[in-house]
């Protein structure tokens, strides 16, 4: 299925390679795919045989990081960095994502690892700004503003659906953000564009990485909002973003392979992306209040 | 609109997931020992309305999305996706065939 390997090797989804000091020595008759040796960082490999036991995770003594340790060796990124987690929940999550794989290591399957390779790699070296200038531009063709004129039970759905969490993205961020029927998208005034560079802004470039993919996958910035704000949950926002898809399922049908398997993918990826978003901007702090009666 | 399960929903249903990756084993996983320590510190909150257990909340929801929705795309995949092509000595083979060789490499080949 072509469509999934190309959506695999997105730019966010910057495909792993195995970590650098494992030994080469399995032999590779398995049906795997073509492996590309000139790119540095692009290697097409989507399986590998599992070659560790245990995964666990230790405390680095500078900076505080998180290390993963796949049966002693220490996990690498696909640029050769040793990884690092800014915190312990975010490593958790990566080694949960390699302890969950038996027998073959499928890289696809493992968002939070992919995305925090593309946080410590950047292989394409952009900046905030660029990575901010490149989220707002889904802006002005948000699938919550794109609204179509007919058939009228669509629409009202879009209407039901849609228009509160454009009313709640207006009244948290003070902006204007309209819908429009025109093929040319809405009018954001630059107000609006401005406020939300600047609320962008305020976030580190791990937690941007995590919200750009956010936008990526659903196609929204005001979803994407609403799900990082925890106005809305992860299924709801997924919903949302595919409403027109799930009004025609509704009319004719559910094509188990097509529409469950992105379904699912999509789902998989948005919480990945809003996870790694939650645990790269918290900061937890424990207050003891003494009993008192 | 926001419409979350209860916590408690939520830990077994992570806890269940955790189970059902990790088999026998799986109290003495990493994930489920974490999983279970932050439930149990955001419980106890003197506060009517505690933003950081609303976000711990939304995070375990969110957790418990990404692990079923990863368990259920790799199910579909395993069931649809297509395994691939065979190499081309293979296929050929399958009908009884040879590859034909060339002894100098061909006119490409370094």
């Amino acid at each position: 299925m072509l469509r999934n390997l190309v959506r695999l090797h997105s730019r966010v989804g910057h495909a792993l390679s195995p970590p650098i000091v494992c030994p080469r020595s399995q032999a590779l008759k398995l049906p795997l795919p073509l492996l590309s040796v000139n790119s540095k960082y692009y290697s097409i490999i989507t399986e590998r045989k599992k070659f560790y036991e245990d995964v666990s995770i230790s405390h680095g003594e500078a900076g505080g990081m998180f290390e993963i340790n796949l049966d002693q060796r220490k996990l690498k990124t696909p640029g050769g960095k040793l990884f690092t987690a800014p915190n312990k929940a975010l490593a958790i999550a990566v080694a949960n994502e390699w302890d969950t794989q038996k027998d073959t290591v499928k890289f696809y399957s493992m968002h939070m690892t992919t995305l925090c390779n593309t946080a410590l790699d950047n292989p394409t070296f952009r900046s905030k700004d660029q990575m901010i200038t490149a989220a707002l531009k889904y802006l002005e063709t948000d699938t919550i503003c794109y609204r179509v004129e007919e058939p009228p039970s669509l629409v009202e759905l879009q209407n039901n659906e849609w228009d509160p969490v454009l009313n709640w993205i207006e009244d948290r961020y003070n902006v204007v953000v309209g819908s429009s029927t025109n093929i040319l998208g809405p009018e954001i005034p630059q107000a609006t564009m401005d406020t939300f560079r600047q609320h962008l802004g305020s976030y580190n470039f791990w937690s941007l990485t995590g919200l750009e993919y956010v936008i990526t996958q659903l196609k929204s910035v005001v979803l994407a909002f609403a799900l990082i704000d925890k106005h809305i949950t992860v299924e709801q926002a997924v919903l949302l973003s595919r409403l027109e898809e799930e009004f025609q399922i509704g009319h004719w049908g559910n094509v188990e392979w097509a529409h469950d398997v992105d379904l699912y993918e999509l789902r998989a990826r948005t919480a990945a992306g809003a996870l790694f978003v939650h645990f790269s901007s918290e900061s937890s702090t424990v207050k003891r209040k003494l009993m008192q009666d | 609109m926001a419409s979350l399960s209860s916590p408690l929903r939520l830990c077994r249903g992570i806890l269940r997931e955790i189970r059902a990756i990790k088999g026998p084993e799986y109290k003495q996983s990493l994930a489920y020992n974490y999983v279970l320590d932050q439930f149990r510190k955001n419980q106890i909150t003197g506060e009517r309305y505690c933003r950081a257990q609303e976000e711990a909340l939304h995070a375990s929801h969110s957790y418990l999305c990404l692990l079923t929705s990863t368990r259920q795309h790799m199910a579909l995949y395993d069931i649809y996706h297509g395994k691939g092509q065979r190499d081309t000595e293979e296929m050929a083979g399958i009908v009884g065939l040879r590859l034909p060789t060339q002894p100098g490499g061909k006119g490409w080949e370094k």
